[in-house]
């Protein structure tokens, strides 16, 4: 009996040994964060070049719109996706605002239906009277080349993508990469172990755009930083833009390899991406599309989220209603980059202040065309 | 099981279950069933919707009869997502790279596609007769690589080209084309929706008035009994899976040769799914699964139009969902009466009592 009650406590005080040792372990790895590598040595801070950078968008003339019917068909996920469609949607409800339009339907994608269902739902926009209509996002591109030809006297407006042979589609595109390459910039400035990483959605040529952009940055910045990719799905299977515990193993898998910041384009599975951050130490993230430190429902990770690349789906979408209201689309932009506010870094929460000089000398470098900036990753 | 009431009721009791549940989820959500019916039914009419759902249907009749062959031999291939999505991939790049003339180049593509599906379907088939690999885990874990390997073919190093942000395998030329029948406004119905209905037709004669039919039920019933008499059920099970495979490669034919002519990366998924429920749906029957075909179809074009008057359209998604539910329950709650019934018929013709043991049977 004696006997036996030495081998408990023998077994207790084993398994809690090893419970410490795995206590210490577990916490020496959310702690290496910071720990055991240094922060980059960084590169000289490019000049900033004065005068490139307009300080406001406000055109100044008052435009009324109130007389269009605006149709407005998102991508998957829709409002509320606190990303890319959030985007657009901005965009509406600053135009219902600044330009008096009252009648807007919106209308949203399922995930992977058939080119059909995409051109219905354009097709019964424009039979109701829509005009103009915006289809939010590239897989629209064949649809719209189907559709807009049948309703010559309806101005669409397509984001992320041309269509041939359409003069009534305008399309809204955006320098991903020169947004992208300055949150790039900020992230080698912040990383403490000179480590940061990406998590892309899908493994998308658009994705791969953000990737690039970033890549670039960090390594102008900090040409020894160490980057690291991540995309939660392949091309073709777009699971992995609304996967967001998918994007929480993944990103725990950056983290404890000893990335510190992370960018992620991964649209509805961004939230994943925050959760991992915000539960390792010192961590710190970056959003995307838009000023993610905003968004209602990622208020519990805003702590984490010290800056957001600002893809303008706003701009575009309110520039393209104003052109539309006075009818005059001569004025957009074949892209929007960074030069037409199309795209940007957000600064709410102040983590940036810092090295908002660095940011903004980089900015106006690009915007001189002094840093040409790729749109596809290791070209 | 066998009568005609036996057949019809299940399904028209599960359509009318669901359609009760979506009205108390629309009800409690605050929107108006009566005008999400009228926007559904009213749809139809509208533009090339009525166009558009039968050629949604042939797709889906194509999957579920891929899922149906296999069930026919009690095989459960989930497979036919991923035979079919890697046989369109491969018989786009395929029908993209050659010049073949007029209807020569498309028949050669179909055949690509169904040879595709079928050496794909290949793997689990071998993996079972030969190993007992269960053919549910095989298939599920070859979706995931063919997602992979599509991915991979549709790179723009390999066979992709880009097109913008999207990516696409190279144009099919016109001569790789199958016209469609163009309905004025009502839109275009795909070609090879005529090669649904002949698969169909194929399909019945091989499990009705064949001797291969018969084998094959046979040892889908009971693979031992049928050993017994003289079936080889290994065979069995290769054949079957083989075919079920080869019409699940051209799942995406009609839409491949009738209107994208290319692979894209948006390229629609989740036909092989949609095809083992519409297989459940229409018990197997082709025209059980014409009918389901066409009520799914019809169900997916409502989102657009429910989505239209401000009705929530996962709306659609609830009742798809709660139809696949309820008809198996109402099949096996249909069976269990009838075989009571019969159970008591019997009992009455043996002579009065009713035998304790179709009592107990059917009690439980």
């Amino acid at each position: 009996m004696r006997r036996m009650r030495g081998v408990v406590l023998a077994v207790i005080a084993l398994t809690g040994a090893m419970s410490l040792v795995a206590c210490a372990k577990d916490a020496g790895r959310r702690g290496s964060v910071g720990g055991q590598a240094a922060a980059c040595k960084l590169a000289d801070k490019p000049e900033l070049i004065p005068g490139l950078i307009a300080t406001t968008t406000a055109t100044g003339e008052r435009i009324d719109g109130s007389h269009l019917r605006v149709g407005l068909a998102f991508d998957v996920g829709g409002r509320g996706d606190e990303s890319f469609n959030d985007a657009a949607a901005a965009g509406i409800d600053r135009a219902k605002e600044e330009l008096g339009i009252t009648d807007v339907r919106e209308v949203t994608a399922s995930h992977q239906e058939s080119e059909d269902v995409k051109q219905s739902r354009l097709r019964q926009l424009a039979q109701d009277g829509f005009n103009p209509i915006i289809a939010v996002g590239f897989s629209y591109a064949d649809s719209l080349e189907a559709v807009a030809p049948e309703f010559p006297n309806v101005r669409f407006a397509l984001v992320d993508a041309t269509v041939e042979g359409a003069p009534n589609v305008t399309p809204l595109l955006f320098s991903e990469e020169q947004g992208s390459f300055l949150v790039g910039v900020a992230a080698a400035y912040k990383s403490r172990n000179c480590h940061v990483g990406f998590v892309g959605g899908v493994e998308t040529p658009l994705i791969q755009k953000f990737e690039a952009g970033f890549l670039q940055g960090a390594k102008a910045a900090a040409p020894d930083i160490r980057v690291d990719v991540k995309y939660l799905t392949s091309a073709g299977d777009f699971s992995g833009f609304n996967d967001p515990e998918k994007a929480t193993h993944s990103t725990r898998g950056l983290l404890d390899r000893g990335a510190d910041v992370i960018y992620q384009a991964a649209g509805g599975s961004g939230k994943g991406v925050f959760a991992a951050v915000d539960d390792a130490d010192g961590a710190m993230a970056i959003g995307v599309d838009s000023d993610q430190y905003k968004q209602k429902n990622l208020a519990a990770y805003r702590d984490v989220i010290i800056t957001s690349m600002l893809k303008r789906v706003d701009v575009g979408v309110v520039d393209f209603l104003r052109a539309v209201a006075k009818n005059d689309l001569s004025a957009m932009p074949d892209v929007l980059n960074l030069k037409e506010n199309g795209v940007d870094y957000a600064t709410s929460g102040g983590k940036l202040d810092d090295i908002e000089d660095v940011l903004e000398a980089y900015k106006s470098q690009i915007i001189a065309g002094n840093i040409e900036v790729r749109d596809r990753p290791g070209a | 099981m066998g009568s005609l009431r036996g057949q019809l009721l299940p399904p028209v009791l599960a359509i009318a279950f669901a359609a009760l549940l979506c009205t108390i989820t629309l009800l409690i959500s605050g929107a108006n069933p009566g005008s999400a019916l009228a926007a559904m039914v009213g749809q139809v009419g509208e533009g090339t919707t009525a166009v558009d759902i039968v050629n949604s249907a042939s797709v889906y009749y194509l999957a579920a009869l891929a899922v149906a062959i296999g069930f026919q031999m009690n095989l459960f291939n989930i497979g036919v997502e991923g035979q079919y999505r890697l046989a369109a991939v491969v018989a786009a790049v395929v029908g993209g790279a050659v010049a073949l003339p007029t209807g020569v180049h498309a028949a050669f593509i179909i055949v690509v596609a169904a040879l595709v599906g079928a050496a794909y379907a290949a793997i689990p088939a071998i993996l079972k007769v030969t190993r007992n690999v269960h053919e549910v885990i095989s298939t599920i874990m070859l979706n995931a690589i063919a997602a992979g390997i599509i991915a991979f073919m549709i790179r723009d190093d390999m066979f992709g080209v880009l097109r913008g942000n999207n990516i696409s395998t190279a144009e099919i030329a016109s001569s790789g084309w199958v016209p469609g029948v163009p309905l004025g406004g009502y839109g275009t119905l795909f070609g090879l929706a005529f090669l649904a209905v002949a698969v169909g037709i194929g399909y019945w004669v091989l499990m009705n008035r064949t001797r291969f039919g018969f084998e094959l039920r046979a040892a889908g019933e009971s693979p031992t009994a049928a050993t017994a008499g003289g079936v080889n059920a290994k065979r069995m099970i290769l054949v079957s899976m083989l075919l079920s495979g080869g019409v699940a490669g051209l799942v995406a034919m009609p839409e491949l040769l009738g209107r994208d002519h290319t692979y894209l990366m948006t390229s629609p998924a989740g036909y092989g799914f949609t095809g083992i429920a519409i297989a459940l749906l229409g018990r197997n029957h082709p025209a059980g699964i014409a009918f389901g075909a066409l009520l799914w179809a019809f169900l997916d074009k409502s989102a657009v139009a429910l989505d239209n008057v401000g009705v929530p359209k996962e709306i659609v998604t609830i009742m798809q969902g709660s139809i696949v539910l309820s008809v198996v329950v109402a099949y096996a709650v249909v069976r269990r009466f009838e075989l009571r019934a019969e159970q008591r018929r019997v009992g009455q013709k043996l002579g009065g009592a009713e035998p304790a043991a179709a009592t107990a049977g059917g009690a439980s």
